[in-house]
């Protein structure tokens, strides 16, 4: 094995922009993806709303492009529940979150050239890209698309609740993301094992990485499950099967729908963590690097970590309290699922302490991460209402879940990914986002969703089921029309504020201020490199002397309040660096 | 593409970083996700079994002869490599190529009487949409999950071997057993074709014998 060998820099426009292995170009392309995608999805969550509030009135502006007389029939509000949910988690906050940051950050952060397996790295886009595209073709076919909700229980996901190719073409989408995900799971994690720079020992990788490390577990672990659910799923759609057919339902059917639920949960509720751990550890090194402060407790918000990935794997029947599920069964998921606050407590209390009598420094990704702490408390806490059976069977399938798990896996997942956009664009484009437009995005972002998700709450807590295409048809949920509009309402200005984000976005990255290599004053590896980071990350391997949150360190000389992980602190020993420095020369070509 | 596309980017020498190789820790992670896919397949066989009050007897239905010798050629192939493996380390190329073919061998002939068993099966009446043993409907779902859960695994049997093919291909020009070159791919696929035979004694097992 060459230990240069990294493959050289491309000069052909294709293998420079489409079909790269760097990973700095992989990272950008789950960028952009993510955010084609998180635009689609947020439109679509619009026209929920809109229906929500106002039912049977066009959409404004672009209702008469999408719907017959410009109103949201009832099968194509179906449609849009279910994509909403599916593109969201699959298409935009999952490249985002671990595609885009995970391939960019990991080899900069623990100091390597590129991923350990490039190449699959590449695959694992465009495989993502093929997932993305089926999922998009699924909306246009004849009988439109996926309409079962993004659980895709059946009876809903046969043949016998949804006709026509939709639904299928969902499954295999859902499947076909789901291979890419494995791929960019094992390969995040064997990059991590295998790459780390000497000296960067696993209690001084950034808590960044540890979150993609154990949000990549998690992808590799359970994405399979979802995988075999939807080869039955398939199989029954197109092959005639009867797997989650009941006899109840279909002449020959002998299935089970419940089996689908325990499938679909023993992957969907660690997927919620796998959204939630990147945001995680993000924050919880911005927290400290806009503090001034170490990390508090940084083997304890790891252990943390872990526990709640261990937890995460064992929780998924309180999905299915209202199944039918064994009381027994059921208490034990009830248990261990009050357990998986304690570690999340612990990481809660970890961040008010890396807080706490720190020199803050409010620039936008501190403001995010903030908010990630803000909206995953109240997310966080009314989950104890969930996982607590006598009032689950009474919130269960109400605006009350709808709330709660936006707050966790939506609102705070996508606040860590723009706390990460603010915090490495310098080094990924080279220019800085504008950081009052940041900042108007952030309140615009910050109030309104809290707005939405907590009105959501009270209708929820009154009664109000998801999914009802008209609920003015009933009539305890009239009285709750003023707090849908206000929820909508609400809604349409958090999307107004992307409009802002998008906007700062391109401007800055085209025509933005120009960064310095280290704008934020971190010790972290990617900021040794240039701003943006060249082809080969690293002149030299880098040696790792500390940890990644040695700040205001009295030993740090030159009054400084924060070192690089490269340097050495007086009075400790240097390691010397222990191989050749890459043949740089020979790449060049 | 280049050789130089795939290839690893440089590893650092540190006594903290483990000392197997990347492609050793990926097979390891892609048996992991591999086996959690069988276990969700089997997870629903058995969940769809045991809730079912007439699911038949799987050995009146699908005999057990013919698969246990199957089932003992997939384990011999396991053995020849092994043997493989080792020849790879002690640099024998003859060896190597030879133990390659005996496993490439027993996976062909394992997918041979796979095939022979389908087309009996369907002929006496299990399919993948119907159960129908000497003029008696039974359970749909026997044939349903027989066919989901061995189809799963003939396709692992079959991708083994075109993967054993690849590696024979390469292991002929010596790319493995000359001086100071790495056998570690000969040891990946061994690792893979373990792990295809380990989950058919679990399949056997659940399908064919309990």
């Amino acid at each position: 094995m060459s230990h240069d060998g990294i493959h050289p820099e491309p000069t052909s426009f294709w293998r420079k922009h489409v079909f790269s292995v760097d990973h700095k170009v992989i990272g950008k392309q789950f960028m952009w993806f993510g955010f084609a995608w998180l635009a689609i999805g947020g439109m679509m969550a619009m026209m929920i709303r809109w229906q929500l509030a106002y039912p049977g009135t066009p959409f404004p502006v672009l209702g008469d492009f999408f719907f017959p007389g410009g109103v949201v029939s009832p099968e194509q509000y179906n449609t849009l529940f279910t994509m909403h949910g599916t593109i969201m988690i699959f298409l935009g906050l999952t490249p985002l979150l671990i595609g885009a940051f995970g391939n960019f950050c990991i080899p900069l952060m623990i100091g390597a050239r590129d991923m350990i397996f490039p190449l699959l790295n590449c695959l694992s886009f465009w495989t993502l890209m093929i997932g993305g595209a089926v999922a998009f073709y699924s909306l246009t076919v004849p009988l439109g698309g996926s309409e079962a909700g993004w659980t895709g229980y059946p009876t809903l996901s046969t043949t016998v609740g949804t006709q026509g190719s939709g639904e299928t073409l969902w499954a295999i989408a859902v499947f076909i993301i789901g291979v890419s995900s494995i791929m960019g799971g094992i390969n995040y994690i064997t990059t991590i094992v295998r790459l780390r720079a000497p000296g960067m020992t696993w209690t001084r990788l950034p808590l960044t990485v540890w979150g993609l490390f154990f949000t990549s577990i998690l992808n590799v672990l359970f994405l399979p499950v979802i995988g075999s659910a939807m080869i039955l799923l398939v199989l029954d759609r197109v092959f005639g099967t009867t797997f989650y057919v009941p006899a109840t339902m279909a002449e020959g059917g002998a299935g089970d729908p419940i089996l689908y639920q325990h499938l679909f949960w023993i992957f969907g509720h660690p997927e919620v963590y796998i959204l939630i751990l990147p945001a995680w550890g993000y924050i919880s090194d911005f927290l400290s690097f806009f503090s001034r402060k170490p990390a508090f407790g940084y083997r304890i918000t790891v252990g943390a970590m872990a526990a709640v990935t261990i937890l995460s794997a064992v929780v998924y029947g309180h999905h299915m309290f209202t199944t039918g599920l064994s009381p027994m069964l059921g208490e034990s998921f009830m248990l261990l699922t009050m357990i998986i606050s304690v570690p999340g407590e612990i990481l809660f209390f970890n961040w008010l302490h890396t807080i706490w009598r720190g020199s803050l420094r409010m620039t936008t990704p501190m403001l995010f991460s903030m908010g990630v702490i803000f909206v995953f408390g109240l997310g966080g806490l009314t989950g104890i209402y969930l996982a607590t059976i006598s009032t689950d069977i009474y919130l269960h399938d109400t605006y009350f879940v709808v709330g709660h798990f936006h707050l966790t896996m939506a609102a705070s997942a996508l606040f860590g990914a723009f706390a990460g956009v603010y915090f490495w664009m310098p080094k990924m484009f080279g220019t800085v986002l504008n950081e009052f437009w940041g900042k108007v995005h952030f309140w615009f972002t910050a109030v309104p969703l809290t707005i939405v998700f907590c009105t959501m709450f009270w209708s929820g807590y009154a009664g109000m089921p998801r999914r009802y295409y008209d609920h003015t048809y009933v009539e305890y949920l009239r009285d709750l029309q003023h707090l849908n509009v206000i929820t909508t309402h609400a809604a349409l200005l958090l999307g107004a504020a992307q409009v802002v984000f998008a906007f700062n976005f391109i401007k800055s990255r085209w025509f933005g201020q120009k960064a310095t290599d280290n704008p934020w004053e971190v010790g972290t590896l990617e900021w040794t490199t240039a701003s943006p980071t060249p082809y080969f990350n690293f002149q030299e391997i880098p040696v790792v002397h500390c940890g990644p949150h040695e700040f205001s360190n009295p030993n740090i000389p030159g009054g400084a309040d924060w070192i690089f992980q490269t340097d050495v602190l007086p009075g400790e020993p240097a390691l010397p660096a222990t191989h050749a420095p890459a043949a740089e020369p020979a790449h060049s070509a | 593409m280049t050789d130089s596309h795939a290839a690893p980017a440089a590893v650092p020498v540190d006594p903290h970083v483990g000392a197997a190789t990347g492609g050793k820790v990926a097979m390891w992670l892609f048996i992991a996700q591999d086996g959690m896919s069988f276990g969700g397949l089997l997870l629903a066989y058995g969940i769809l079994r045991v809730t079912a009050g007439d699911w038949p007897v799987p050995e009146a239905l699908l005999g057990i002869n013919l698969t246990a010798i199957a089932t003992f050629i997939l384990i011999c192939s396991s053995v020849s490599m092994v043997f493989a493996v080792d020849a790879a380390k002690n640099r024998d190329q003859g060896g190597l190529v030879k133990w390659l073919m005996w496993t490439i061998v027993g996976g062909i002939s394992f997918l041979g009487i796979q095939y022979y068993e389908y087309s009996h099966l369907h002929d006496i009446g299990i399919t993948l949409t119907s159960t129908v043993h000497e003029g008696v409907v039974q359970n749909p779902l026997f044939g349903a999950t027989f066919y989901a859960v061995t189809g799963f695994h003939g396709l692992h049997v079959l991708s083994g071997v075109i993967y054993l093919i690849c590696i024979l291909k390469k292991a002929t020009t010596g790319a493995y057993t000359a001086g100071g070159i790495s056998h570690s791919p000969v040891e990946l696929v061994g690792l893979f074709w373990h792990f295809v035979d380990l989950v058919w004694i679990l399949v056997f097992t659940f399908i064919y014998l309990l």
